[in-house]
């Protein structure tokens, strides 16, 4: 019944555009947008009998024609996320692998797009707030609005985040919401489990949204913590939009550069593991609370 | 100094040479952030005509960062050679253009006039030159340099095979590695970002490479991408580094940002001429690109393409083995689209060559920006059309680490097959042994990476 409802939405909608394009109240444009935002949620599945559908190849199947080490090829794909072993057409890819690499764009491409649900937070029990950005177009566009908080997000920082811990965890979309969704269920749980284990005292976390990593010294000269470290979205990749960064530092200023800040990336299933990079975490920010020094810095005493 | 501009009936006034700079720029999205892009075509024409009329001394008398209050500025002017400079400050910018491009000056005249021009000299011309007048302009230029092998030999085209893994995972390096020679890709480098920034990562990552290299007689240098600093450690424990790398930009603001100063990079290069493992004398590896100082709010209110050439006038006292740009890497808000990744590739490619540098392009896109595959493939071949020493070589384009698009393994032998272009010679002949090439063409054998395993 719900395909059936969308044809019925996706006939009205198009003779309103119609008709407004007509009174010359709607661009070309801008009616071709509404129309593939109303086509968007309807499934294409126009025949819905049969049971034939062209559908990619198993990763892991032999493309190489006269492979020179057959088993050698297949252990090799197996210990890399990379596409190798991925055989040629003269110089050229072979038409699977092209195919596949524009699929994984498309879907790379609308990654970004996505926003981290409004269940999720409740589900992590994360208190929301936004960075000055309101949208994810002028997030992409204005990275100086992604780094500092709206004059909302502030003041609910201000009234109700505890002051003067010694670490402060931000949940921070930046690139990709999928990359949140993925690793904080693992991720977070581990950190704060390791933090508090080592008596160490650690702030509510909180989700910013539309955020860049430099919104973490806004909000540091908020809750005046020693370390504040941002779990943020990196962009995503065609191989995954999962991949999550750690960016911490050790009291933030004026003075402050980029090279004051660590960062551990690449955390995702196919990379650093959630749970392990938890562990992983709570030594880097035991090291930097010791040091009381991050980044280039931190590096330089070691 | 005259700043002012008629287009048709349209007057237009500047009010200094850095907003003319700013203004006379093909469009790109980050000056448009800064605030500082032309607000009209006719006002981008009025800037070009004002740039085309000024002479090297107004450019030279007016820094666009003051000399006492960057090291960039201070490395630009002075490494220049005054006496060339006083041959030519009397040249306008629109002059410099029509030399040359003239059929009469040879890439050698080019490279002798290059010690004459300052950084901003060499933005100001590029910014009259359409895409032909760069690939033109470019193609005269092959600067060659030495490490273990010599990169930039008339004829030939080089890689850098670049085999990241997300967890720097030894074997599933290797057999990205190996993919990678597999197809002929490797000659300029084998260079490996690490994930993880500290010295036994980087170390092992090296001694893994060099021992690969030594075995298969591979002629060639390694290089792990991680910050300088971690490099220089491993080095001092003793890890064999042939080629150093570091990111640079156009200011000392953006470069503090990076954690790098000229202190840290003299000390680098001298460290690698005392305990490194290459044959020299070119030995630093840099990479920069359009927007990273805006990107770190570190621009001064310059534009991007003049604090990209600053970059190349603070790189070039180093006599760098490679210098690779990759002006599509951070995303929109610098570089919108495929069609302003290629223009910034081209006048990067020029604007390096005048410096004197052995420039390569990495013509890439990342997922949030507005640009496909066909941009991709469009620059690459531009840009080995003006005569780019080199690229990079990723498994199926796709660099599972840094997540972005660059060239392939694919595209380097493609390029190379289009264009007539062969590898580095030494690294020729290692591929016919290996029975990987033949006549510049790949073999039946090539593209399989179980080549290496017996
Ligand atoms: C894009 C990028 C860059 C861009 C940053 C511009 C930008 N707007 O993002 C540029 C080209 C300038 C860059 C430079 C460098 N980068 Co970088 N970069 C990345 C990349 C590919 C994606 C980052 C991302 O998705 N950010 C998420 C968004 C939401 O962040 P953002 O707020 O928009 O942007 C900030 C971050 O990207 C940050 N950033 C980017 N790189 C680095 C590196 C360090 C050490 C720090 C502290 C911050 C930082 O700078 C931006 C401005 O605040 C990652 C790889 C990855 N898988 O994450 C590597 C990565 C983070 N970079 C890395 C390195 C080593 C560097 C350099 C130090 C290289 C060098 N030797 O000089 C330099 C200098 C960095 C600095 N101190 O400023 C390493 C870090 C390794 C580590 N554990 O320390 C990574 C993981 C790649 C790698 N494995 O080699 N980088």
């Amino acid at each position: 019944m719900a395909v059936a409802n969308n044809e019925l939405e996706k006939v009205i909608i198009q003779s309103i555009m119609e008709e407004l394009a007509k009174k010359g109240l709607l661009s070309q444009k801008g009616k071709d947008h509404v129309m593939a935002a109303a086509i968007m949620d309807t499934p294409i599945v126009p025949d819905t009998h049969s049971e034939d559908m062209v559908t990619f190849p198993a990763l892991d199947e032999m493309q190489i024609s006269n492979p020179f080490n057959a088993d050698a090829v297949r252990a090799m794909k197996k210990l890399t996320p990379a596409r190798i072993g991925i055989g040629r057409a003269g110089t050229r890819p072979k038409t699977i692998s092209w195919l596949r690499f524009l699929a994984d764009h498309a879907v790379a491409q609308d990654a970004v797009f996505l926003d981290v649900s409004e269940e999720f937070l409740q589900r992590m029990n994360l208190m929301s707030v936004q960075s000055a950005a309101s949208s994810k177009d002028e997030f992409l566009q204005r990275p100086d609005l992604g780094r500092r908080l709206s004059p909302e997000a502030v003041k609910t920082i201000s009234e109700k985040c505890e002051k003067n811990v010694q670490v402060q965890i931000l949940i921070v979309d930046g690139l990709s919401s999928t990359a949140i969704e993925a690793n904080i269920p693992d991720l977070l749980p581990a950190l704060m489990q390791g933090l508090k284990s080592s008596g160490i005292n650690v702030g509510a976390p909180f989700f910013v949204k539309n955020g860049r990593v430099w919104v973490q010294d806004h909000v540091a000269s908020l809750v005046n913590s020693e370390v504040i470290i941002s779990l943020i979205g990196e962009r995503p990749g065609l191989g995954t939009a999962e991949s999550l960064s750690a960016y911490m530092i050790y009291r933030p200023d004026e003075t402050t550069v980029e090279a004051d800040r660590t960062v551990i990336s690449n955390i995702h299933k196919g990379g650093i593991p959630p749970a392990e990079a938890g562990a992983h975490l709570t030594d880097v920010i035991k090291e930097i609370l010791a040091a009381k020094a991050s980044g280039v810095k931190l590096n330089q005493q070691k | 100094m005259i700043l002012k501009a008629k287009v048709y009936n349209k007057l237009f006034g500047f009010e200094s040479l850095k907003e003319v700079m700013a203004k006379a720029n093909e469009e790109k999205s980050g000056d448009e952030l800064v605030g500082i892009a032309a607000k009209s075509a006719s006002e981008r024409v009025a800037a070009k005509l004002v740039l085309s009329n000024l002479t090297l001394e107004d450019i030279y008398n007016n820094p666009i960062i003051p000399y006492e209050e960057d090291e960039v500025t201070r490395a630009i002017y002075d490494g220049l050679n005054l006496r060339i400079y006083r041959e030519i400050k009397g040249w306008t910018v629109g002059y410099l253009r029509e030399y040359i491009l003239d059929h009469k000056t040879t890439g050698e005249d080019l490279a002798h006039i290059s010690r004459g021009l300052t950084s901003e000299m060499i933005a100001a011309v590029a910014k009259l030159m359409s895409t032909m007048d760069l690939v033109f302009g470019s193609k005269k230029m092959r600067i060659q340099s030495h490490c273990n092998t010599t990169l930039g030999v008339p004829g030939t085209l080089a890689f850098r095979c670049q085999p990241n893994h997300p967890t720097d995972n030894i074997e599933g390096m290797m057999a990205s590695l190996k993919e990678g020679l597999s197809y002929g890709s490797g000659d300029a480098v084998i260079g490996i970002n690490p994930v993880e920034d500290n010295v036994e990562t980087v170390t092992r990552l090296l001694d893994t490479v060099k021992n690969f290299m030594v075995k298969w007689e591979i002629p060639t240098q390694n290089c792990v991408l991680a910050h300088v600093t971690t490099q220089m450690k491993a080095i001092e424990k003793g890890a064999p580094v042939d080629l150093v790398f570091q990111s640079i930009a156009g200011t000392q603001k953006a470069n503090d940002a990076f954690g790098v100063s000229a202190a840290i990079l003299d000390e680098a290069f001298a460290l690698a001429q005392r305990q490194g493992t290459a044959t020299g004398p070119n030995l630093m590896y840099f990479e920069t690109g359009q927007g990273s100082e805006v990107s770190l709010d570190a621009h001064l209110g310059v534009d991007m393409m003049t604090l990209e050439a600053r970059t190349y006038g603070y790189a070039r006292g180093y006599r760098p083995f490679m210098t690779n740009n990759v002006s599509g890497f951070i995303g929109p808000e610098t570089i919108y689209s495929g069609r302003e990744v290629i223009r910034a590739d081209l006048e990067d490619l020029f604007m390096g060559k005048l410096h004197g540098l052995p420039m390569g392009i990495a013509p890439c896109y990342t997922n949030h920006m507005k640009a496909d595959q066909n941009d991709q493939e469009m620059g690459t071949l531009l840009c080995a059309m003006a005569g780019s020493n080199f690229f990079m070589g990723v498994p199926g384009g796709d660099d599972v680490m840094l997540s972005y698009q660059d060239t392939s393994y694919h595209d380097d032998a493609s390029t190379r097959e289009i264009l007539g272009l062969r590898p580095l010679p030494e690294f020729e002949q290692w591929l016919e042994k290996m029975g990987i090439l033949e006549n510049g063409k790949l073999t039946e054998r090539a593209g399989d990476p179980s080549i290496f395993d017996k």
